[in-house]
């Protein structure tokens, strides 16, 4: 797969001596959804900023599709569709007014059968002649990414879409993300909401303290960072992990009514056979077993707090 | 650097909506504040004053009245319509669009001076219901109009992207342009001054506008026309190169 955007040895530091970004290195894929995880202040919105033309870079280059986002701004900028995090709307145009605003400020001619594609797959077009200041906060939410579609982009930035917005909106934007990515348009998107990069992302990048500090497959990095946990719910207490059982990693349950085994589902040697056949020598009685794998948010909060 | 107009187009045209959305404080009260000078200063005092270089009081005033509007009406135009997406934060798209800066300065200035000229056109075609007009050079009354509704709209831009809340937004009006006019001879010849004042009021800038102006209109003028035309080009130089200075920089619109 060719790369859509390359950054390279880019920083920030701000005026007030603040730095940002260190020095970032990060190659984005044609056609792929990447989501940028990290925590408040990490540098994602600063970094977006800098590939859209909003904040000058203190050092470093970055291409869209080839074209320098410096000396060829235009060819660049002309690709890249942006959807800020806060909502920065006019108050008083109206919907189809603000949307045909956008297409034609990146240059493109006019083309109402276009936005109105636009409007209706953002259930918008019955608001099209609504004043945006009359318009709920989802709604609001919608226009902005209205605007940031209005010129057909080939590159689409989403810096936390979903903040603040309820259930059936944040359906129907994925389903729009991804008849977007169909239709070969590169998504980069910021989020919290880490079920949703664990949904929607093809490769995931984890940024903290302005660095890059993990850039993989989501699928690779579920399987490489997941654990699973085995918890076997037991008939009596113990006060302590029988010394029959000390060869496996085992921890009790602070009411002493669960052993808890943690392993790794890519390992070689797994040992759960050898766990059950130790526990009914050690004559120990389960009533209930069960599970669990962890999410990408217990990967990403682990390799943050590893850093602090 | 001019060659996406389709942008050029959409600030403009969203510039003039709200213009248009907004008549009656665009266009209905500087029109009314303008015709309450013509009554009192033209009207009703200007039949106690004699001529002033051969031209009846009423009608003398009326090439100043119409720059104390259009300097005014340009500069505040013009700072409040960049100063507004960068208080709502729209200024994002304008910043992250194809555009270059001379595209974004000549849809912004260019709907401001478009709206200054009209208005400008407007309080003339008001004062011939009030004194008998002649316009002696139309080219050079319409050239000095739209000089000077530029040059001051270019001033009002550098205004709004200076500055940091609405109250800094009608400081450069309220302190600066309204006293210059007042006292760049909107009112009296700046001959009827005492000598050390006549100097002293050369230093403004002002005066330069509304004597060329006047010059269109009635053929007399404080300073000699080509002195009017050419320091009105030179402040119109200035704020071209503060533009390019703040676009150059960055100056409080990137980080």
């Amino acid at each position: 797969m060719s790369t859509m955007i390359a950054i390279k040895g880019l920083s920030k530091t701000y005026d007030t001596g603040f730095q940002a970004l260190k020095t970032i290195d990060l190659d984005i894929r044609r056609g792929e959804i990447f989501a940028l995880l990290g925590p408040n202040g990490a540098g994602k919105t600063t970094l977006i900023s800098i590939v859209c033309g909003i904040v000058r870079a203190s050092t470093g280059a970055v291409t869209v599709d080839g074209h320098d986002i410096v000396s060829g701004y235009r060819a660049a900028r002309s690709l890249i569709g942006l959807v800020p995090q806060e909502l920065k709307t006019d108050a008083f145009e109206s919907v189809w007014d603000t949307v045909s605003f956008s297409r034609g400020l990146f240059g493109k001619p006019k083309n109402p059968a276009y936005i109105e594609k636009v409007l209706r797959e953002l259930a918008l077009w019955d608001k099209k002649d609504s004043k945006i200041m009359t318009l709920s906060g989802g709604m609001k939410r919608r226009v902005l990414i209205a605007k940031a579609l209005s010129h057909e982009p080939r590159v689409l930035f989403l810096d936390e879409p979903t903040a603040g917005v309820d259930v059936e909106l944040r359906k129907t934007m994925w389903d729009v993300v991804r008849a977007l990515r169909d239709a070969g348009v590169t998504i980069i998107l910021t989020t919290h909401y880490i079920e949703e990069a664990e949904e929607m992302a093809d490769r995931i990048g984890v940024i903290d303290k302005g660095e890059i500090i993990l850039v993989e497959d989501k699928a690779t990095l579920m399987r490489d960072l997941g654990r699973k946990q085995l918890t076997l719910n037991l008939n009596r207490r113990l006060d302590a992990v029988p010394d029959a059982l000390a060869a496996h990693a085992l921890t009790l349950a602070e009411d002493g009514k669960a052993l808890v085994y943690s392993y790794d589902t890519q390992g070689e040697h797994i040992g759960i056979a050898a766990l059950l056949q130790d526990l009914s020598r050690a004559g120990l009685e389960f009533h209930d077993l069960h599970t669990t794998q962890s999410s990408l948010e217990d990967i990403f909060v682990d390799l943050v707090r590893q850093r602090r | 650097m001019i060659s996406n107009l389709r942008a050029v187009r959409a600030i403009y045209m969203f510039e003039m909506s709200r213009t248009a959305r907004t008549l009656l404080q665009s266009i209905v009260s500087p029109v009314l504040s303008t015709s309450l000078y013509f009554i009192v200063f033209g009207a009703a005092i200007g039949s106690r004053i004699s001529e002033i270089d051969g031209v009846p009081y009423g009608a003398f005033i009326v090439p100043g009245l119409i720059m104390l509007l259009l300097l005014t009406q340009s500069v505040a135009n013009a700072s409040f319509g960049i100063y507004f997406p960068r208080f709502t934060g729209t200024i994002y798209e304008i910043l992250s669009a194809p555009v270059s800066y001379g595209e974004i300065v000549l849809g912004y200035v260019g709907a401001a001076a478009t709206k200054s000229v009209i208005l400008g056109l407007i309080v003339l075609a008001t004062a011939g219901v009030f004194v008998p007009l002649r316009i002696a050079h139309p080219v050079w009354m319409l050239a000095f109009l739209v000089l000077t509704a530029v040059t001051f709209s270019l001033l009002g831009f550098i205004i709004g992207i200076w500055a940091e809340g609405f109250e800094r937004l009608q400081l450069v009006p309220l302190l600066v342009i309204t006293p210059l006019t007042f006292l760049g001879g909107t009112f009296y010849s700046i001959s009827v001054l005492p000598p050390p004042w006549q100097t002293v009021a050369l230093f403004n800038p002002v005066v330069y506008l509304i004597s060329g102006f006047r010059w269109s209109f009635f053929e007399t003028a404080d300073v000699h026309v080509g002195v009017s035309l050419a320091m009105t080009l030179l402040f119109l130089g200035l704020c071209l190169a503060g533009i390019a200075w703040i676009f150059r920089t960055g100056y409080r619109l990137k980080a």
